[in-house]
């Protein structure tokens, strides 16, 4: 027991003395965190737009002032025919060219209708969606607020509640998924690395001629990887509860007890590659593009499954950070029990339970 | 001239005989142009709709089945408690709810108003807001379309003062996103290509020993880096080329603009971003650091650079940071010219940009690259 | 006798440690000149400032007639280094790494396919011409990074620590492989562990703690310690040393 507590020692020392990783894992997570807070958002604010005012009457001038007031567009140029559009879309200067048709006004008085045509730069397809249905929001209530004086029968009127995430605010979406990457990262890719370096450096030998058992090995090189994913877990919820006031409605320790699971899976599957793999660059290729960016994409965590084509949906089955995702989004938003989500626990328990049986094997059959 | 054959001819030998290196370069961009073109995807296909109808009235049954009727809708949960269909996001069976309350059809005839409830699952937020408007657009055409089947039209009905609105996408008629993404991942596979390889390729002779040998003999620096950079310059275009080849036509992706152009700036680009990895190569002494290293700052620039998300509705000091994001840069003129067809003229600032990025990279990694080595 | 290296009052300084502390020494042409000391004792750095990978602090230096601070270009075309880190690439076969080294030492191609040829005949490696480097015994690898590190014909070889970890035998060849090369006129500049290796040279330093303490040929150093063998020698300037292990 003294020759692995003094084993697992050395290990803790490897890991804590190399102060450029520490900093980089220990500061990984925390910007993460931060830049999905602050800086990726999907929402859209201060999109470029022209303005094409071929009325150039009150009405159209309080149109634009509503949509400029709120906050989701700026007006870039005013412009008079539709070579100018063109060539604003080309420079990348505008995401919108707003049209405003002859006598508007006029027409609104004495037909009762005018037209606004949109036209967007379609080549991000996502922002001309939103740019389109921000816009005619805006013009639908300066409508009603026209007609606000009128009679008008059956008028359905429409309340929203926006459930588990009232302010719509991407960073409590983004938090679970960090952490799953955050948590493949350490347990997973960085393990697979430290266990390919011994081999490549020689000294893995030195370590299976001596007395220790070879899951006294296995267990000592992780130990350090646990600690650090722990301490890296904390921080993140800390982090999201802290600064992006994010609610934990769920039970913490619940929390921590799936995420301790996932740690493991995710060191098994390190060890796993290790095993198939002689050196750093090709595990850490492997773990790049086996782990990362499945977690990444593949996983829910920024692009939902359901949108995906049916084939990836299946991809995804076999995807670990799905299910982890999954549980956690729950228990911290939803504020679910163990009833709601053993199953995504127990996919996760029994991927843990198969790749660990799985690389102890392989790591057997390497060393006879 | 000689010399830097013989250091190319090395380096090409060394990366063709490790087969990861081969395989990877091959199906990185198939695979990579497959997956994430696919995955990435914020296209709201199917929205599960729980569905409390505690008013079945005529007008609350046409509105279900208008619902129905809707493309975009799959009403996958029908009961009377709220609570229940409550029950039902929580377990992630259904995305929205809808609720009509009880006397809503009386309501509206009587009281010409009632109100409907929706519930929406907001932990993506951005869904969310689209659930939300589609629901909205829906109940509104609804509106619209039943009051004439009750009732009479009344003078000021004839008042109600409409603005219509129509609409054209430019560059991507339908909105197709894999198209918006295509670009996207070609300018990650040749960041991946010129900033993370050539750095890992110097560190590991730093790390078995070999550039010591290389330093006693009358190679000049310029020599070696330069030898080290041409073969992923040339792996990285082929990268590209490669990229363009499957990816355009697999998804149909309108090449507008010049490929000249394009090469070009990519051109400009490699120089940029092979500085950047040469310099990042001088932060570390072993293959391990400079991973962590490459792979921290690729994951906030990649992440920053707008491959996803909007970099305008990024906060003041997310933008400025992005002004020294390279990425941010070359998707931006990348997407520009293989969408819009823009050219040299549209792209100048990008341009400007890269080259004083290329100039000043360089030239700092040479400096400390001779200070370190 | 040409000195084809002169070292007048080296200092190396590493902010306040002194690596080499004044040294001053000549080589001469085509002599087995032994460089020793102990762990630490400043060799490794002495030997990298003289192939230019590192600058002196002071002192006046030449190495194969030109100067260490203005012309180290000159002085990297005309010695051959061999390091005691492993320092072919593996990944490349034995006619790869020749060809390659001789390519940035300048060689046409009619003279590379040459001396690749006599190269690989003389030791006998033929069969391990299409080899990947990394599969080849550590001996015969010593070997050929030897016969790399000489392939151009330099004035002066530098070898640090060539046989660390290699078999008796395979020392013993790589020591003939040694005097073939001083024959040829090449100035061999070598450090090492081995004290039986040091009787093979022609004349020996021995440094301790950054000062060159004894300076001459095996046998006038023995005479002069009144030592039966160079070990002898080696242990009573190393009992001198102020940091003992």
């Amino acid at each position: 027991m003294n020759r692995f507590k003094a084993f697992v020692r050395k290990e803790f020392y490897h890991i804590f003395r190399d102060k450029r990783t520490m900093l980089i894992l220990f500061g990984m997570p925390v910007v993460q965190i931060l830049l999905f807070g602050f800086v990726i958002t999907t929402e859209i604010k201060d999109v470029e737009i022209a303005v094409w005012d071929k009325s150039k009457d009150e009405v159209t001038q309080n149109i634009t002032n509503k949509l400029l007031g709120s906050g989701y567009f700026k007006l870039v140029k005013n412009i008079d025919n539709e070579q100018e559009i063109y060539e604003a879309f080309k420079k990348g200067e505008i995401k919108e060219a707003l049209i405003f048709e002859n006598n508007f006004s006029k027409n609104l008085n004495t037909k009762n209708n005018a037209d606004i045509q949109i036209i967007t730069d379609a080549s991000d397809p996502n922002i001309a969606n939103l740019i389109v249905s921000y816009t005619s929001a805006i013009v639908y209530s300066y409508t009603s607020e026209l007609n606000a004086n009128l009679k008008i029968p059956m008028q359905i009127k429409t309340e929203s509640t926006m459930l588990y995430n009232s302010e719509m605010k991407s960073v409590f979406m983004f938090v679970p998924g960090t952490m799953a990457m955050i948590l493949m990262l350490v347990s997973a890719m960085i393990t697979s690395i430290a266990i390919t370096r011994e081999k490549e450096l020689g000294t893995m030998e030195v370590l299976l001629v001596s007395p220790l058992k070879v899951s006294q090995i296995i267990i000592g090189k992780v130990a350090p990887y646990v600690v650090l994913s722990i301490i890296n877990v904390i921080t993140i919820i800390a982090l999201a509860m802290s600064i992006f006031h994010m609610p934990i409605v769920g039970s913490l320790s619940l929390l921590i007890g799936v995420s301790i699971l996932f740690i493991f899976m995710a060191l098994a599957l390190g060890i796993l590659i290790s095993t198939v793999t002689n050196d750093q660059q090709t595990a850490m290729m492997i773990s790049m593009f086996a782990l990362m960016l499945p977690t990444i994409l593949l996983s829910g965590f920024i692009f939902p499954i359901e949108n995906m084509p049916k084939i990836l949906q299946w991809l995804t089955i076999i995807i670990p950070p799905k299910y982890y995702i999954n549980a956690i989004k729950d228990i911290m938003l939803k504020g679910s029990d163990l009833s709601y989500i053993w199953k995504d626990v127990a996919v996760l328990l029994a991927m843990t339970l198969i790749l660990i049986g799985l690389s102890i094997k392989k790591f057997k059959i390497r060393l006879e | 001239m000689r010399t830097i054959f013989f250091i190319l001819r090395k380096e090409f030998k060394q990366i063709f005989r490790n087969p990861m290196m081969v395989k990877l370069i091959v199906a990185l961009p198939i695979v990579q142009l497959i997956v994430l073109a696919n995955a990435a995807t914020m296209d709201l296909k199917n929205i599960n709709l729980a569905i409390v109808d505690n008013d079945l009235s005529t007008i609350s049954r046409q509105l279900v089945s208008k619902f129905e009727g809707s493309p975009f809708f799959t009403i996958t949960y029908r009961d009377f408690s709220e609570k229940n269909a409550q029950e039902s996001v929580a377990l992630n069976q259904s995305d929205a709810i809808l609720i009509i309350p009880t006397n809503f059809q009386k309501d509206l005839l009587k009281e010409n108003t009632a109100k409907l409830q929706f519930s929406v699952n907001a932990i993506n937020g951005m869904s969310a807001g689209i659930i939300n408007y589609y629901m909205q657009s829906i109940i509104i055409d609804f509106n619209k379309k039943i009051i004439p089947e009750w009732k009479a039209p009344t003078s000021d009905m004839k008042k109600i003062k409409n603005i219509s609105i129509t609409y054209a996408h430019w560059f991507n008629k339908e909105l197709i996103f894999n198209i918006f993404m295509v670009p996207g991942i070609l300018a990650v596979l040749v960041t991946i290509m010129g900033m993370f390889l050539p750095g890992l390729n110097l560190v590991r002779e730093k790390e078995i020993g070999t550039i010591e040998q290389i330093n006693v003999t009358p190679i000049k620096k310029y020599q070696f880096i330069l030898g080290k950079l041409l073969p992923f310059i040339l792996i990285a275009f082929f990268e590209l080329s490669l990229g363009l080849l499957v990816g355009v036509p697999l998804f149909n992706v309108p090449v507008i603009g010049s490929y000249f152009v394009l090469y070009s700036v990519a051109g400009i680009y490699l120089l940029a971003i092979l500085g950047i990895g040469l310099l990042l190569s001088t932060f570390a002494n072993t293959q391990q650091q400079l991973m962590f290293l490459s792979y921290f700052v690729l994951i906030i620039f990649i992440l920053m650079s707008g491959i996803f998300t909007p970099t305008e509705s990024m906060p003041k000091w997310g933008q400025m940071i992005n002004y020294i994001n390279p990425i941010y840069y070359f998707m931006k003129s990348l997407r520009m010219i293989l969408l819009k067809g823009s050219g040299f003229s549209d792209i100048l600032p990008q341009i400007y940009a890269l080259s004083i990025y290329a100039v000043l990279s360089i030239s700092l990694a040479v400096s400390r690259y001779k200070k370190t080595i | 006798m040409e000195k084809v290296i002169i070292v007048k009052n080296l200092v190396k300084k590493f902010e306040s440690f002194v690596a080499n502390d004044n040294l001053t020494f000549d080589v001469f042409r085509g002599e087995i000149f032994g460089f020793l000391g102990a762990n630490g004792a400043g060799k490794t750095t002495a030997m990298k400032i003289l192939c230019g990978l590192s600058q002196p602090t002071s002192g006046e230096l030449s190495v194969a007639g030109f100067d260490v601070y203005k012309q180290q270009d000159k002085i990297k075309a005309n010695i051959g280094y061999m390091s005691q880190k492993f320092s072919l690439y593996e990944d490349l076969t034995v006619f790869e790494n020749i060809q390659f080294y001789a390519g940035i030492y300048g060689l046409s191609n009619k003279e590379i396919d040459e001396r690749a040829l006599k190269l690989i005949e003389k030791l006998g490696m033929q069969a391990m011409r299409k080899k990947l480097v990394a599969s080849l015994p550590l001996g015969w690898r010593q070997k050929l990074s030897f016969s790399i590190a000489i392939i151009h014909k330099p004035q002066i070889v530098f070898l640090d620590e060539p046989t660390g970890g290699v078999d008796p035998i395979t020392r013993r060849q790589f020591w003939d492989l040694i005097y073939e090369a001083a024959n040829d006129g090449i100035t061999i500049f070598v450090t090492t562990h081995y004290m039986d290796e040091a009787e093979y040279c022609n004349r020996v330093s021995i440094m301790v703690d950054g000062r060159i303490e004894a300076l001459d040929s095996p046998l006038n150093l023995k005479k002069q310690f009144n030592a039966e063998n160079m070990n002898d020698v080696f242990i009573q300037l190393a009992r001198k040393s102020k940091n003992k292990e």
